[in-house]
């Protein structure tokens, strides 16, 4: 039992690094309307900035530079790119980030290699924060939680209590009227854009030692990040926590534990087959959660698709 | 397609031309290997090695049959059956009589399948098949042919070793089996039941599981069961981004006790682990560096660091496969018949400059040598790979490995 406490830590660990990511992305569909492909893309860039700040001055210096570069970039993107790519419709803009995504896979292999980076976790987080039942807890992963908590809190608070807040959600909704009374609407949705990868950095930051830094990395996380955002309702920060939150528990939990797909038919009240080698269903009444624990997300995404078409959280209704 | 096989015959023929022309007398050798894409970074080092190899080993004592040199040259295969054998053809019409392959069994079994039906076709243009790394078992069983020779341990001798060392450790009683989902991953797990339930009666297998192969991005749930399991040594044989992301969560999370590997070494792998590694890692292979087993080998190693300060000599085995081709063809007393070559590595025993020999079994052209079980360390490490202060260092030695190993080779000589 101690296991489970085990899992709903780690669980929360994962769901709230994949919500670092989601935030960013949910917030840049809301205003823009556009998804964009490259997000995952930033997050690797954030753990290649970081490691290579790293290497000249330390971990903490790398958690500092690294996202407001990605940010810098992003915003970059969005001014120089997003913005004259716009005027010609949705397409060209999705096209436009999905050649991004190959463009930065391709430039940081350029830059760093093929291999895996030595990028690791710093000195002073480099222990174990506390073991249930033989198993550790890095104080890492306590530090990663209180980032993503910390970073969770200072979007909402700016969001729904600050003035920037309240243009941005305005421009959400009503942008030309927003315009109208005198606002950039231009330079806030670069500031979003810019916000948004920034966010997408601080993950890879953080997550680049205990994951891996290669060239790969976006590539592994990106269409998990697309199907967050679904589930959660697309624009809404609420609903990409309790989405991330829900798909971290949902695979951790999958992966803890060996189900067969047997027990559980049989605990409904099916009986297994007597000769499964000939039975053509072998493969549904072997397979394990473990198997398909990856998938689940997306079983989880195409049901809310059927059922609630706007995702949890979502308000849109068009 | 006709462009294109137009184009191909045209850029082989100007290379013909050229080839012949300008380095008449090398004997060439075609290493076919991935050049570009993904598994670049391998293809490459391996090329360089090889190069380094005939170059240090052979072409500056003199080269063979007094004075004709070794010349390799790369062919991109980009890790795909197909394309290698478009590449085998190009090279055998450039007057290559020598293929060495490594990456990727399944690139292996068809090179070796075409191999066979040219030499049958075509006995004036025979070829022999270098296999350096490619370790499925049937290269040298039910797939064997004469014109296959092996210089790496195949992947049921390495595991052979390794459940050796297992069986020899009095702490270890519960072995967790965890690998990629495809041939390969099953194969170790298979092998590594077989030879685990023959050795020995009092170690349990606790844990036997496949994961999706490149998609896993954290491998915490995974580590969590290892440790409930109370398992005191994992077997895997991942490689790339998921033999890191593996350790390295089994590491954090509280396991104590060895993991052993096939290909935890080298490609940054060894860099990124550093310090967490540390007495956890192992792994099996052949050809030790730490300790230096003799000032040849330092030698070596210094002279492959000042042509390729960032490549690591992470496969010495290439290092024999010219030496043992070199004495081959000596012996024959020619280059271009083959078949004598094939004699001549059939049955040789070869002193290798990294301790122990090597016996070419002409049973079934398996290369028959010491394996080690390494250990990741930064204590005595001569020479480190990827730059790091870390390498790996000999901890326990198997003689001649498997020499007695079955194989079901039915050798057919010409």
């Amino acid at each position: 039992m101690e296991l489970i406490l085990v899992n709903i830590i780690d669980g929360l660990v994962t769901g709230l690094l994949l919500f670092m990511l989601s935030a960013g992305l949910t917030l840049i569909f809301s205003m823009m309307g556009v998804l964009n492909f490259a997000h995952a893309s930033f997050y690797m860039l954030g753990a290649y900035f970081a490691y290579q700040i790293s290497i000249a001055l330390g971990f903490w210096m790398g958690l500092l530079i690294a996202p407001l570069i990605v940010g810098v970039l992003g915003a970059g993107v969005e001014r120089y790119g997003l913005r004259r790519v716009h005027q010609y419709g949705h397409v060209p803009e999705l096209i436009f980030t999905f050649g991004l995504a190959l463009l930065i896979e391709e430039l940081v292999q350029f830059i760093w290699g093929k291999n895996q980076m030595p990028y690791n976790v710093p000195e002073v987080l480099n222990f174990t924060a506390f073991s249930i039942a033989g198993n550790s807890i890095p104080a890492f992963k306590i530090f990663m939680i209180f980032i993503s908590i910390g970073i969770f809190i200072g979007l909402l608070y700016i969001l729904t209590k600050t003035r920037v807040g309240m243009i941005i959600q305005a421009a959400l909704s009503y942008p030309r009227t927003v315009e109208a009374l005198g606002h950039n609407v231009p330079l806030i949705f670069m500031g979003v854009f810019g916000v948004g990868t920034a966010l997408a950095g601080v993950a890879g930051v953080i997550a680049g030692p205990v994951l891996g830094t290669f060239p790969g990395m976006a590539f592994v996380l990106g269409s998990i990040v697309f199907v967050t955002i679904v589930i959660g309702g697309l624009g809404s920060l609420w609903g990409a926590l309790v989405a991330s939150l829900l798909i971290g528990w949902m695979t951790t939990f999958a992966k803890s534990y060996n189900i067969r797909m047997s027990d559980i038919l049989n605990g409904i009240g099916i009986s297994t087959p007597e000769n499964l080698d000939d039975n053509i269903f072998r493969d549904f009444w072997t397979v394990t959660s473990p198997q398909i624990a990856d998938i689940l997300p997306y079983i989880l995404m195409v049901l809310i698709l059927i059922f609630r078409p706007a995702g949890l959280f979502g308000k849109r209704e068009s | 397609m006709k462009k294109l096989t137009k184009l191909g015959a045209v850029s082989a023929l100007s290379l013909i031309i050229g080839a012949t022309s300008a380095f008449a007398e090398n004997i060439k050798i075609a290493f076919i290997d991935p050049l570009s894409g993904p598994f670049a970074s391998t293809g490459t080092n391996g090329l360089h090695q090889f190069e380094f190899a005939a170059d240090y080993l052979v072409n500056q004592k003199g080269g063979v049959l007094g004075g004709t040199n070794f010349e390799v040259i790369g062919f991109d295969n980009k890790i795909s059956p197909k394309e290698s054998l478009i590449q085998l053809q190009v090279a055998i019409d450039q007057g290559v009589r020598y293929i060495v392959q490594g990456n990727s069994s399944g690139v292996a079994n068809a090179l070796t399948e075409a191999v066979e039906k040219h030499n049958k076709r075509n006995p004036d243009s025979r070829v022999l098949f270098l296999n350096y790394a490619a370790v499925d078992p049937a290269l040298t069983n039910e797939k064997c042919n004469f014109w296959h020779f092996r210089f790496d341990a195949n992947a049921d001798l390495k595991m052979d070793a390794i459940t050796d060392s297992i069986v020899a450790n009095p702490d270890v009683s519960k072995v967790y089996l965890i690998g990629q989902d495809y041939s390969f991953g099953k194969a170790v797990a298979a092998a590594a039941n077989r030879f685990l339930g023959e050795k020995s009666d009092t170690i349990e297998i606790v844990g036997d599981e496949l994961h999706p192969i490149g998609k896993v991005k954290d491998f915490t749930p995974y580590s969590r069961k290892i440790v409930a399991s109370g398992a005191n040594a994992v077997i895997t044989g991942n490689w790339g981004a998921d033999m890191l992301g593996l350790g390295k969560s089994i590491i954090e999370n509280g396991f104590e006790g060895p993991i052993y590997t096939y290909y935890a070494a080298g490609s940054g792998i060894t860099a990124a682990f550093g310090e967490s590694g540390k007495g956890t890692i192992r792994l099996v292979g052949e050809g030790k560096v730490n300790p230096s087993p003799s000032q040849e080998v330092s030698d070596y190693y210094n002279a492959f660091l000042a042509k390729h300060p960032d490549g690591n000599l992470d496969q010495t085995r290439i290092a024999n496969t010219i030496g043992m081709l070199a004495r081959a063809i000596e012996e024959a007393g020619t280059a271009d018949d083959v078949v004598a070559v094939a004699s001549a590595l059939e049955g040789m025993e070869y002193e290798t400059m990294f301790g122990g020999k090597i016996l070419m079994r002409a049973s079934d052209h398996q290369a028959i040598q010491d394996l080690h079980i390494f250990e990741h360390t930064d204590e005595d490490i001569a020479f480190p790979y990827d730059g790091s202060t870390f390498g790996v260092k000999v901890i326990n030695t198997i003689e001649m490995a498997g020499a007695d190993s079955p194989t079901t080779c039915e050798m057919k000589r010409p």
